[in-house]
């Protein structure tokens, strides 16, 4: 079973509609129980990573996930937010993360460009990631964010890049944990592509 | 490569699609979900809902049927149509859209807006701004489906709407709505260059030229559109379309 972590964090509706779809037995829970259950988990989200996290800590949620994710290898997706708690810390309400990830997030540099970083961009550097399995070179995505994950120079979790305005990470794969700044639930049949790999291929 | 959004903006009435001319006689196109298909299948890059009898017959946007719309759709949806408290906007979220368009009641009220992006972030309100040049030539901003005058300045509430928290502005014209005679440029220019929240151009597009001048010219972020996706050739038959991606990229590289 998939779970579809339910933090308060933005809808979560269309996540789960999508992998229904794809045939997947999901289902959206805060419930330790079911946490404990599953085989692969998605942590969504939209809004502030202050927020997002003082809300994993109040459904006593962050020692069943780090059991989960570190100890027992469980395949993780993030999503957007999901994926930028991920990283050690962020700049948005100046927060500690879950720290799976040797990574900082930042907020977008002011310029010419709007913020947030709102609609459809493609991928670069793509790594070798399970995720990206038969997509195609030039696949877009949809975006929309304020802040991104940084990786530190040594880590090795970025999986591609996209460019607006800077170049920046815009999905990690790094050993069971996978993230995506973009909403694959969003991005039409190239998105259903990476929801099908994380389900059928990590 | 980051590119312009263009997208589909759909007029619903009595649950079903419709297209207007200056904001009247409304043209019935057909069933929402059958064209959600089809922007499904042509990939468009969001879809925009307003219904435009809500604000007048003093209800929300039909929530099953955005329900729906929201399971069918592989794209962003934003929603709107006499939107008047946050528990509305908390079911259409919960219905699965992205995002919630407010008009009326944001200019009636601007400090809902001030609550409404507070409580959902603003990535997920969108103010909507109609406008029509009143007797005197000059625009002013009308609510109520363009019924009602207000006496404010389009760029001035635009500017106050991004003051209150809104994630985006739709700027649409009552006097180009419907047309297909391109959109009104300065208009959208003045709104966009005034504030520094994606715009989003609509009112008026007959062709993806038009889409990539309210880009170049208008310096719009995004641009709607109506009758130029649901209508083909000069007698107005209805064909659900949209341009591929290759056309879309052409588009905006040569522009």
């Amino acid at each position: 079973m998939l779970v579809i972590i339910d933090y308060g964090m933005g809808n979560l509706r269309s996540i789960l509609n999508k992998l229904q779809r794809l045939g997947a037995n999901a289902r959206i829970s805060s419930n330790i129980a079911d946490l404990e259950e599953a085989d692969r988990l998605i942590l969504p989200g939209v809004g502030h990573f202050k927020a997002g996290m003082d809300n994993i800590r109040a459904r006593n949620l962050l020692d069943p996930l780090n059991k989960k994710v570190l100890k027992e290898g469980t395949p993780i997706l993030g999503i957007c937010l999901g994926m930028q708690l991920f990283s050690r810390h962020s700049e948005e309400g100046n927060a500690t993360g879950l720290g799976w990830l040797d990574a900082e997030t930042v907020k977008f540099p002011l310029g010419d460009l709007k913020i947030p970083h709102m609609g459809w961009n493609s991928l670069e550097n793509r790594s070798p990631c399970v995720l990206f399995s038969d997509l195609p070179t030039d696949a877009e995505f949809y975006f929309v964010h304020s802040y991104h994950v940084k990786p530190s120079p040594s880590s090795n979790a970025r999986a591609s890049t996209t460019t607006y305005g800077i170049s920046f990470t815009s999905a990690v794969c790094q050993k069971n944990i996978y993230g995506t700044q973009f909403h694959p639930e969003k991005s039409h049949q190239n998105g259903m592509t990476i929801l099908k790999n994380f389900l059928e291929k990590t | 490569m980051f590119r312009p959004r263009v997208m589909p903006c759909l007029l619903l009435k009595d649950k079903g699609l419709v297209k207007t001319v200056k904001f009247k006689d409304p043209n019935y196109l057909g069933d929402p979900i059958n064209a959600v298909w089809i922007y499904n299948k042509n990939e468009a890059d969001e879809l925009i809902f307003l219904d435009i009898t809500a604000t007048k017959e003093k209800r929300t946007p039909p929530i099953e049927l955005i329900h729906k719309i929201s399971d069918e759709s592989f794209m962003p949806v934003a929603v709107g149509g006499g939107i008047r408290d946050i528990d509305t906007i908390s079911r259409l979220l919960q219905a699965g859209v992205e995002k919630a368009v407010i008009n009326t009641f944001a200019a009636e009220n601007p400090s809902f807006i001030a609550q409404a992006s507070r409580e959902f972030g603003s990535q997920s309100i969108v103010a909507a701004i109609d406008v029509k040049t009143n007797g005197k030539g000059n625009y002013e901003v009308f609510t109520h489906a363009g019924t009602k005058k207000t006496g404010l300045d389009p760029v001035a509430h635009a500017r106050n709407m991004e003051l209150h928290g809104a994630g985006e502005i739709f700027i649409n014209s009552i006097d180009r709505d419907g047309t297909m005679q391109g959109y009104d440029l300065a208009l959208i220019r003045k709104v966009t260059d005034a504030v520094t929240v994606p715009v989003i151009a609509s009112g008026g597009a007959g062709s993806l030229q038009d889409i990539a001048r309210a880009i170049r010219e208008g310096h719009a972020n995004a641009a709607a559109a109506g009758s130029l996706f649901v209508y083909h050739g000069k007698r107005r038959a209805v064909l659900i379309n949209f341009p591929n991606r290759r056309e879309l990229s052409t588009l905006f590289k040569t522009s």
